[in-house]
């Protein structure tokens, strides 16, 4: 599995991309979907949520667990997937791309989030 | 075992090759999925599915008094298991407390050992049972033999596998019943070939030696390929036999409970000739099951999409009245099920107000009778 060089890693197996208009994209990598196995069920913050980064602010259930989703950076969501909510699998099918999960405006981000490298090291420890 | 590395089964170079993601299952090193585990869980209610069984704990008993061993150290008849036939049971504590459920099956009688029998125990609790069945042998003219290391067992499940085993061996399982074994070859192997399996649907369980068992998976592997057959793992085994109401071990049944608790008291049997461990037990159990039903096992349906988990408390008007034993999304049903020991006056099918605590939210759920699902025969 390949990690896109464009995005930016936390150590709880997030993705960020990069800003547009101040606003970017979080996910789950393919790492922590294929240790997850079939996602079944995705709760997603709210739109006008605040999240803060390396906070809880959903989950995300497989057959065999319940895992918190936590948040890479800290700012308000402005868009949450309503496809990855009707059909959790694409979390497992397309992790970087349709299964993305919200939109942040990021108000701060913490300093040690990974690059692709960075990351595909610590995941693979 | 002092050991803390897990074991391995004959099969594990080839798990690896498959890419399966593996998981400690009582010590062994056991392949969790190998891809999604839903798709392996519609594999086998549809076409079939290809299992490494081979953790499971297989103990020998021989002699003479084979047969009264077992029906004194179990709760069942066994004496009354005919040759080739199978039997689901249980062993308990003198306390009625169960300590595993059993499959025994009565091989064919040779020179060798003109009564032998193959009782498979859960592998959490092998050497529990091998250690109960050592014991209570004492004064019995019979062998108890570990023969855990003797076998490895692969199932191949689903509507498909009769096809697939029979393209790859002569012996008769169209007269081969549901909980019958009989000895045969299947790809050139020598195998107990038994028609049981822990997943609802028809299917089979190859009991071979462990240098046999690379060949006869590659051969199943290769027999199942225009037919949809997949290889599959514990984890969709667990969903496969949550839908089909069985129970688990260590979830369902554990040493504080009865059969009679369990729901299962069906399996004791007090006509049989002679006495046997926790009989005076169980049949206090069994009284107490009639006049003051203990909490009750069933099956809940989510009406929501949170997924109920083993130890999450059922409640109804704001108090608990059971405990979940068993919960995953089930493929079949599209919704998530559990199973749950509730209080008697909340067990009744369709009783409104039950409710699920996940993590403290209190989601709606349907009390229904099990199994959640029966196959259409």
């Amino acid at each position: 599995m390949s990690n896109p060089q464009q995005l930016r890693y936390s150590k709880e197996h997030e993705w960020l991309s990069g800003a547009e208009d101040g606003v970017s994209t979080v996910g789950i990598t393919e790492h922590a979907a294929n240790a997850l196995g079939d996602v079944v069920f995705v709760q997603l913050p709210e739109v006008g949520d605040t999240v803060t980064a390396g906070e809880t602010c959903g989950e995300l259930e497989s057959t065999k667990s319940v895992s918190d989703l936590y948040s890479p950076v800290s700012g308000e969501v402005t868009e949450v997937n309503e496809d990855v909510v009707n059909d959790p699998s694409l979390v497992n099918s397309a992790p970087f791309e349709g299964g993305w999960l919200f939109k942040v405006r990021i108000a701060e981000e913490p300093a040690d989030l990974l690059s692709a490298d960075e990351y595909t090291a610590f995941s693979a420890g | 075992m002092s050991s803390t590395h897990p074991r391995l089964t004959a099969l594990d170079a080839l798990h690896r090759a498959l890419g399966a993601t593996m998981t400690d299952f009582a010590g062994w090193d056991m392949p969790l999925r190998y891809g999604s585990e839903r798709d392996e869980h519609n594999a086998v209610r549809t076409k079939a599915g290809l299992f490494d069984l081979s953790h499971m704990g297989e103990i020998t008993v021989t002699g003479p008094q084979a047969a009264a061993l077992l029906n004194f150290a179990l709760v069942g008849n066994i004496a009354s298991v005919g040759v080739g036939r199978a039997r689901y049971t249980m062993i308990c504590r003198e306390d009625g407390g169960i300590l595993d459920d059993l499959i025994v099956y009565r091989l064919e009688e040779t020179e060798a050992a003109s009564s032998e029998y193959l009782v498979v125990a859960n592998a959490s609790n092998a050497q529990v049972v091998l250690d109960a069945l050592v014991e209570r042998s004492a004064g019995f003219d019979a062998e108890v033999r570990d023969d855990r290391d003797a076998y490895a067992l692969i199932a191949v499940q689903g509507p498909e596998s009769p096809g697939i085993l029979a393209s790859l061996t002569d012996a008769d399982l169209d007269g081969l019943k549901y909980y019958a074994g009989l000895p045969g070859t299947v790809a050139g192997v020598p195998a107990l070939i038994a028609r049981t399996g822990y997943t609802g649907e028809d299917g089979f369980e190859l009991f071979v030696k462990p240098e046999h068992a690379v060949e006869l998976w590659q051969a199943l592997t290769k027999a199942g390929e225009g037919v949809g057959l997949v290889p599959c793992g514990l984890s969709c085994r667990d969903t496969l036999r949550l839908e089909a109401g069985m129970p688990l071990y260590g979830h369902e049944l554990n040493t504080s409970l009865t059969p009679f608790d369990a729901g299962l008291g069906r399996v004791v049997k007090f006509e049989k000739e002679g006495d046997f461990v926790g009989r005076e037990a169980l049949t206090e159990a069994a009284a107490r099951a009639e006049t003051a039903p203990p909490r009750v096992l069933v099956g809940l349906i989510a009406e929501g999409r949170r997924v109920p988990r083993a130890g999450y408390a059922v409640v109804a008007d704001g108090r608990v009245i059971g405990e979940v034993t068993s919960g995953a999304p089930s493929p079949t049903l599209g919704k998530p099920i559990a199973m749950a020991y509730v209080d008697a006056a909340h067990a009744a099918p369709g009783t409104s107000g039950v409710g699920v605590d996940i993590r403290g939210s209190h989601e709606p759920y349907e009390v229904v009778a099990l199994p959640f699902y029966k196959r259409q025969k």
